[in-house]
């Protein structure tokens, strides 16, 4: 058991290559679980590691299960953590968030959430 | 379960027998695994396995009970677990652990435990219903402890089945119960010799003793429920909390043993564990209280704890992936 532990510490101090973890969602604007008073002009979702954009996705839906957003997910250009999805205006309803991001050491992770809009 | 008959030989006068119960409800000496199953994030529980195999190190598991043996013996235990994957849904786990006894009156005695090793397979995932499965076989090395901390010296095989729930997937209309999810196993311990006989020479009167220790099967049962805030933030509800208690998952794990024949059947032993676990980048900390659920088991709460690492967010370059084949 001596060896192992040995072992390992010889790899933790040996591998100075400390990348990311998974990422999960930090914050959203609009909020998880929210009800917000007007159409959002995009949503934006916040995660805690670094994306990588080409094989992320953020997708909002309405309630009856058509994609609403402008299919233009991207990075934020100053947190690479950021990213942004337009939206048309929408009308109120309850809307789901789909999200699929890869962080940059590749691990995939995924979710959903939900906010609504009253007028 | 362990259970010593110490008694004279036919010549003695009279014969003697001695009767305890050793609880085996101690620490966990395999690794518990985090994992994904879905959206759903799962932690490392602390006492009772779940079904995910991943890369990982245990360093190190405390825990602390005082069982009954003996009129009474505080079981201290401190433990290193790692598990390594194989391929995407198999791996492989090895666990040592460093164990004192304390009885009451008596000089306490520290030694290793048996090695341990175990092999998982996951064999179903459902990523939209949040909930996964699979089969392991655990060993642990007779004769590889200290037999002063009793570290048997047979070998035990430990086949099990273990399953991982999260309620994502319930209704919105009671979304707030959407961050709860289960895990756990039901396995049998095999020991590979039905019993152990030990004659020692009683230096007061002479005579012989024989001590005949029983070894039964036992089912090994146990499940986690556990409340992710986690998940409630992510998915459910931004409440505003911050870190660090926007990481944290409060469970209640409940870890049981049940012989099944050798004189022992149905005396089963467990303990209730309320905690708390925080979850991090590149590890967890985790902390219960061990609440027996009889007198067989104990009479005073214990403890365990634990600093989990995730191998695969620390080094996923290297050490934290599988051997062969890609991330899931």
């Amino acid at each position: 058991m001596k060896h192992i532990v040995l072992g390992f510490l010889l790899i933790m101090t040996g591998d100075s290559v400390r990348v990311e973890a998974h990422a999960f969602l930090q914050r959203a604007e609009p909020a998880v679980g929210s009800t917000v008073q007007a159409s959002p002009s995009e949503v934006r979702v916040l995660f805690t590691e670094k994306i990588e954009p080409a094989m992320s996705t953020v997708q909002v839906f309405d309630a009856s299960g058509k994609e609403v957003d402008k299919h233009d997910v991207h990075l934020d250009r100053s947190n690479h953590a950021l990213l942004h999805v337009s939206l048309p205006p929408l009308e109120a309803g309850s809307y789901k968030v789909v999200w699929r991001v890869v962080s940059v050491d590749t691990h995939v992770t995924n979710g959903s959430f939900n906010f609504r809009v009253v007028r | 379960m362990k259970q010593n008959f110490s008694f004279k030989p036919l010549e003695s006068a009279a014969v003697k027998i001695v009767t305890f119960a050793a609880v085996l409800f101690v620490v966990p000496t395999t690794v518990w695994a985090h994992g994904f199953a879905g959206s759903r994030f799962f932690p490392a529980t602390l006492t009772t396995d779940d079904p995910f195999v991943n890369d990982e190190l245990s360093l190190p598991t405390v825990s602390g009970i005082v069982t009954p043996d003996e009129g009474g013996t505080r079981d201290t235990e401190v433990a290193v677990d790692i598990a390594k994957r194989i391929t995407p849904n198999f791996g492989i786990e090895l666990g040592e652990s460093v164990i004192n006894f304390k009885p009451s009156n008596e000089s306490s005695q520290t030694g290793f435990g048996n090695l341990e090793l175990a092999a998982k397979y996951e064999f179903f995932e459902s990523d939209e219903h949040e909930t996964i499965l699979s089969l392991g076989a655990g060993v642990e090395i007779g004769g590889t402890g200290n037999k002063r901390v009793d570290a048997d010296s047979f070998t035990t095989w430990e086949p099990g089945f273990f399953f991982g729930k999260g309620f994502g997937d319930l209704p919105e209309t009671v979304s707030f119960l959407k961050p709860l999810a289960v895990t756990g196993l039901v396995g049998v311990a095999i020991p590979t010799s039905a019993s152990t006989r030990t004659v020692t020479l009683n230096e007061t009167t002479g005579e012989r003793d024989i001590d005949i220790e029983r070894h039964p099967n036992v089912l090994e049962w146990g499940f986690a429920v556990e409340y992710s805030i986690i998940y409630l933030q992510e998915h459910v509800k931004d409440t505003g909390l911050q870190a660090p208690f926007d990481r944290l998952i409060p469970l209640v794990e409940f870890a049981f043993e049940t012989p099944l024949n050798r004189g022992e059947e149905g005396q089963t032993t467990g303990a209730i564990n309320p905690g708390l676990i925080w979850s991090g980048k590149y590890f967890q900390v985790g902390a219960e209280a061990m609440i027996p659920v009889n007198s067989r088991t104990g009479n005073d709460v214990g403890f365990i704890a634990q600093l989990h690492f995730y191998l695969d967010d620390l080094f996923p370059h290297s050490l934290g992936r599988p051997l062969f084949g890609a991330e899931k």
